[in-house]
């Protein structure tokens, strides 16, 4: 019960600090609608509807390593990572509330991405739209540990897209797979297969990362 | 390890009687198989590293992994001249091996970034050893969505002629991967052994200092 109050307290922190200096989401949001207004010019008139579908993962995935890449800025500013580490809680709830803090941002850019979408582009269904979830799920849960490896490093936001890139490929084929086939169930439970496996290795990995 | 690889190299090409452009499988899939092994050594020794907190298992996992990724490169450099050879092109996006193998290269090259990245001490150990320990999770994952995607990337997916392997076929598969797999262990070796000296050197050096 403490753990998930220590989770929900960090998460909470998260976002009042993200409300008060609104560092992150603005530039999500207009990041997302951007690029979608480029894939625009970037696709021919004759080209198809599938086409845009793969746009709109590309998109997907880098609005979510924009945010990634603000994820541990504060807590490296200040030194607050310090004192989250010698707080007397269990370490993998830091990870926790920073996945479902970025989640939360990712989620709200794409409240006003996705309709943009439809409406600009071509229509989701249901499963399309679960898809998104679940691959938004995952990449929080790795991205946030690998922010948290690239944070360290000289060159971060350099590091972090070539981290998560490699890791985000299943990702993509899960999401576009249940965007555009026909068979689109198989590619959801994929889906959420990745997010269980790499959100326990996430989840059993963090403390070795941030603890000196 | 010399005999054994002269040996394969010779053994090889008498018993190919598919055509010169099966010959290659003697090299190509015992590299694959070799690097793969090298990754697998490297997560091991990581997970060694982060249960028992003991420092030499880093470089242990760093050198085993920079084998697996010599070896992977060449992975696919064999396997692009057998796919030109037998299918008439460089690059074949539907060659499910040739695809996870890119994969891997891109992860393991991101891999050596972050590790030049941080700065060196327990903390960069343990971050390394976590990113490998991801990358046997990704091996089987991505295998699975390289599977799945072939069927909105490609609708007909090239039927690869299995090599039939008759008795002698098989002796010189044998002979070829085991003696890759030594040439793999005795870069392995070496390369330990001239980190371990750099790292001594550099220790005494400061200490004379």
């Amino acid at each position: 019960m403490t753990y998930l109050a220590d989770v929900a307290a960090l998460t909470r922190k998260d976002l009042k600090v993200e409300l008060r200096a609104r560092d992150t989401l603005p530039a999500m949001l207009l990041f997302v609608l951007s690029t979608l207004v480029v894939f625009h010019f970037a696709l021919p008139e004759d080209s198809s509807e599938t086409a845009a579908y793969g746009l709109l993962w590309v998109a997907i995935i880098f609005t979510a390593l924009l945010g990634l890449s603000r994820a541990w800025v504060p807590e490296h500013e200040h030194g607050v990572l310090d004192g989250l580490v010698l707080a007397p809680c269990d370490r993998s709830a830091i990870w926790l509330g920073k996945a479902l803090a970025t989640l939360a941002f990712l989620l709200a850019a794409q409240a006003a991405a996705l309709p943009a979408f439809v409406l600009f582009f071509a229509p989701l269904d249901a499963t399309a739209l679960v898809g998104v979830l679940l691959a938004d799920i995952g990449i929080c849960a790795v991205g946030s540990l690998m922010a948290a490896m690239a944070a360290a490093g000289r060159s971060r936001e350099v590091l972090l897209p070539l981290l998560v890139l490699p890791l985000a490929i299943p990702l993509i084929v899960g999401g576009v797979g249940s965007a555009i086939s026909a068979d689109a169930e198989r590619f959801v439970l994929f889906l959420g297969l990745y997010d269980g496996v790499f959100a326990v290795l996430s989840w059993a990995s963090f403390e070795y990362v941030v603890t000196e | 390890m010399g005999v054994a690889l002269v040996l394969a190299l010779i053994v090889a090409p008498e018993d190919a009687d598919q055509g010169i452009s099966q010959r290659i499988f003697y090299i190509h899939v015992p590299i694959a198989l070799t690097a793969y092994f090298c990754f697998g050594l490297g997560a091991l020794k990581a997970l060694f590293l982060l249960w028992r907190r003991d420092e030499r298992y880093d470089l242990e996992s760093y050198v085993a992994i920079h084998q697996g990724t010599i070896f992977g490169a060449l992975t696919l450099v064999t396997g692009s001249i057998w796919a030109q050879a037998s299918w008439g092109v460089w690059w074949a996006w539907s060659s499910n091996q040739l695809v996870l193998f890119l994969v891997l290269f891109l992860f393991y090259c991101a891999y050596f970034m972050l590790r030049f990245s941080l700065e060196e001490g327990p903390r960069r150990a343990r971050s390394s050893a976590v990113y490998a320990l991801f990358g046997v999770a990704l091996i089987p994952v991505s295998f699975l969505a390289i599977r799945l995607a072939e069927d909105f990337i490609h609708p007909t997916v090239f039927t690869r002629e299995g090599p039939q392997m008759s008795g002698s076929m098989f002796v010189t598969f044998c002979v070829a991967w085991a003696a890759v797999t030594l040439l793999a262990y005795v870069l392995y070796r070496v390369e330990l052994a001239g980190k371990r000296l750099d790292l001594d050197l550099r220790e005494l050096r400061e200490s004379l200092r």
